[in-house]
């Protein structure tokens, strides 16, 4: 099934096709509305995209499997070679979606027991109306932004997680999204909850195959973390160059939480993310870790928000941006130290390493600390493979690609650091595929 | 080993290379004497294949084969070392990630890992460096002796056939000079084969490694040939000196 175009008559089929109830068939039609009065975004890079070409809904019609030898056997292999069935074991959990549709969803016995929720977005909204409804669109809401209005109307799939108070996870959970199809819009939803006393290590991998006509990734996630809580929430996108990945992530953080957002640019035509962390209670703290690698014909707009509430709130945004064979990989980030939030601190650290002269790396850079009593700084640095670094490194045997790779990972070393080991492997295998 | 035939060189329209001969033997260890500005540094840097130097006509032939045209890292390979008149740093690439890289992209094989280890360990201390260098990013921070230091170390690991050293004794004290050039002939030691150019200002770093032909360069070229002695009669006289200036033809 394949629904194409955007309209009310639509929304109503992917609703009806999910056999929702009531109260998310209205969420949807009011967000349609919220859409259409909303404008594209102001800033950032030139989008260009027919709405009424997308495919907004496409699924198998096998439904939500914990077993990989009951989905279709094509998929299947596609999944191995990707290697994603392999990873499984280094996880707690693990959810795929494919095109629109979350199609395996497994996790260790032990969660069960332990009355952890993993499972797709719709599933939530039908076992678990009341602690969907308590969170779902309350972090992001559908007047946010037009694609989170867009997402809000047509949203499919997406993991849903809940962790109990006073539970901790061994192994990371891991979601993974793949679109197969050309044209293709894959509008995931997710949404986690970490309930007080916890601590989750989530990780979600993307790809896509390379088609000639574009396809769109607008996914929202929305996070709550609770009192003494942590949340680590890792990405690697590696969409093909076709996509359009304009996602909107948002974290709540409560009293002495801690969210941190590890993020990885690495495909995609367009990228523009910001993952951001609401400081609201006392003491919580925020960090947002972006690599983003650009190179020919593509545009990585990314960077962090952290909007601080709470006193004694503290936050950190790193960002290193790679801009290479013609590419453009922008920082813009926003950091908001309100008035409430005294006795807080904030840093922001980017650096961009442009390889070639074709290649642009700006910042947009915001920041507002609106009390004198917290402190905020900033620091940005641009720097360029020069042909003396290059020629020196080549002098003692080592050629141009390989030293050009060696300048990239030593850029990148502070980012490595911060990935757990078996999470740097696959980043660094990925960096080496591009160069 | 290596010889340099009649070599034009120009940068930016700018000749600094004019009609350039330079003979050297397996095994012999030169240097090259001269004003500021004449072109030594430019001379290593061409040897190197690099590309802002713009070679006019001539040839440079290394074991029998003309270099002109090869790649910079190929040139290394085939087993030429510059120690830089001033070496730059690189932020973020660490020591030991850039010998190792540079080490295997000579053998088929990568280098173990301990055998790495046991080696690099045992230069550092001939050196006097600190062990925790290792782990720095290269010369990111290091002092003018330091870095030249650590070009002495990374030619010790890469086992060159030709070693050009460009002013080492510029930056080193008394007595981090007579430390690095005892490591310098401990190599040459143990690689009779290896042939070396030294460039200097000094007769100093001659006294240590004592060469066999002190060559005098003015204005690009080759204009006297002689042996130990010359390097001292040079500083004595400087290059204005009518009577060395005067002996061009000798040379011819
Ligand atoms: N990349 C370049 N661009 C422009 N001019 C250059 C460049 N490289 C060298 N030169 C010029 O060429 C001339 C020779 O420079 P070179 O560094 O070879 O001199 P040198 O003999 O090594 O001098 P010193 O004894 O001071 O080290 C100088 O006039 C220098 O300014
Ligand atoms: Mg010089």
């Amino acid at each position: 099934m394949e629904i194409v175009g955007l309209n009310e008559n639509n929304i109503r089929k992917i609703s009806k096709t999910k056999h929702e109830e009531q109260w998310v068939l209205d969420f949807r039609l009011k967000s349609y509305e919220m859409f259409k009065k909303l404008n594209m975004p102001d800033f950032g890079p030139k989008i260009d995209l027919d709405f009424d070409k997308v495919i907004y809904y496409k699924s198998l019609e096998k439904g939500l499997n914990s077993n990989w030898d009951k989905i279709d056997n094509n998929i299947k292999c596609e999944f191995a070679s990707l290697g994603v069935i392999d990873s499984e074991k280094y996880m707690d959990g693990i959810g795929v979606q494919y095109e629109s549709e979350v199609i395996y969803h497994n996790m260790i016995e032990e969660l069960v027991e332990k009355k952890v929720i993993f499972t797709s977005i719709e599933m939530a909204m039908k076992q678990y109306p009341d602690l969907v409804k308590k969170y779902f669109s309350k972090i992001v809401s559908n007047s946010d932004n037009k694609l989170a209005a867009l997402n809000s109307a047509v949203f499919s799939g997406g993991s849903f997680i809940y962790i109990p108070p006073n539970t901790t996870l061994d192994r990371p959970l891991q979601s993974y999204f793949r679109i197969n199809s050309r044209g293709m819009g894959q509008f995931e939803r997710t949404l986690i909850i970490v309930d007080d006393n916890s601590h989750l290590h989530y990780v979600e991998g993307c790809t896509a195959p390379t088609y000639s006509d574009s396809s769109l990734h607008a996914a929202v996630v929305e996070i709550y973390v609770g009192k003494n809580s942590t949340c680590r929430y890792s990405t690697v996108q590696n969409w093909a160059p076709n996509v359009y990945n304009l996602v909107t992530k948002r974290a709540l953080v409560d009293e002495n939480g801690t969210m941190e957002w590890i993020d990885g640019n690495i495909g995609s035509k367009v990228t523009m993310k910001y993952p951001a962390c609401i400081l609201k209670g006392d003491n919580s703290t925020g960090t947002c870790i972006t690599i983003s690698v650009a190179t020919h014909e593509q545009n990585q707009d990314s960077g962090a928000r952290m909007i601080h509430i709470g006193k004694n709130t503290s936050s950190t945004i790193i960002s290193k941006s790679i801009a290479r064979l013609g590419g453009n990989a922008t920082y813009r980030g926003k950091v908001d130290i309100k008035e409430s939030a005294i006795n807080s601190k904030s840093i922001v650290k980017c650096d961009s390493l442009i390889l070639d002269k074709d290649s642009k790396s700006d910042a947009y850079p915001t920041n507002v600390c609106r009390t004198s009593k917290s402190n905020l700084e900033h620091e940005a640095t641009v720097s360029r493979i020069n042909e003396d670094n290059l020629f020196y490194m080549m002098s003692r045997g080592i050629d141009e690609e390989k030293a050009t790779e060696l300048i990239i990972l030593g850029f990148i070393e502070k980012f490595r650091e911060e990935l757990p080991m078996e999470y740097a492997v696959e980043l660094n295998q990925l960096l080496k595929r591009m160069l | 080993m290596l010889s340099i035939k009649k070599l034009f060189v120009k940068v930016k329209d700018k000749n600094i290379l004019n009609d350039f001969n330079l003979d050297i033997k397996e095994g012999e260890i030169h240097a090259i004497m001269g004003p500021n500005g004449t072109g030594k540094s430019t001379l290593s840097k061409v040897i190197l294949g690099n590309k802002n130097y713009e070679v006019v006509s001539g040839d440079i032939i290394f074991k029998k084969e003309s270099i002109l045209g090869l790649k910079t890292d190929e040139i290394a390979r085939k087993g030429i070392f510059v120690a830089f008149q001033n070496p730059i740093s690189i932020e973020g690439v660490q020591n030991s990630e850039f010998l190792k890289t540079a080490i295997n992209e000579r053998r088929e094989n990568a280098i173990g890992l301990f055998e790495f280890v046991k080696e690099i360990k045992e230069k550092v201390k001939e050196l006097d460096f600190s062990e925790e260098m290792i782990h720095r990013a290269v010369n990111v921070g290091a002092s003018g002796g330091e870095r030249k230091k650590n070009e002495v170390l990374q030619l010790s690991l890469l086992e060159p056939e030709f070693i050009i050293l460009d002013e080492l004794d510029s930056g080193l004290d008394i007595d981090s000079l007579k430390k690095v050039c005892e490591a310098i002939n401990k190599y040459l030691e143990s690689h009779k084969k290896t042939s070396v150019l030294i460039i200097t200002h000094y007769p100093r770093i001659l006294e240590y490694i004592k060469p066999q032909f002190v060559h005098m360069m003015v204005c690009g070229k080759i204009v006297k040939t002689g042996d130990y002695n010359l390097a001292f009669e040079i500083e004595k006289s400087g290059y204005s000196d009518t009577s060395v200036m005067g002996s061009e033809k000798e040379n011819e």
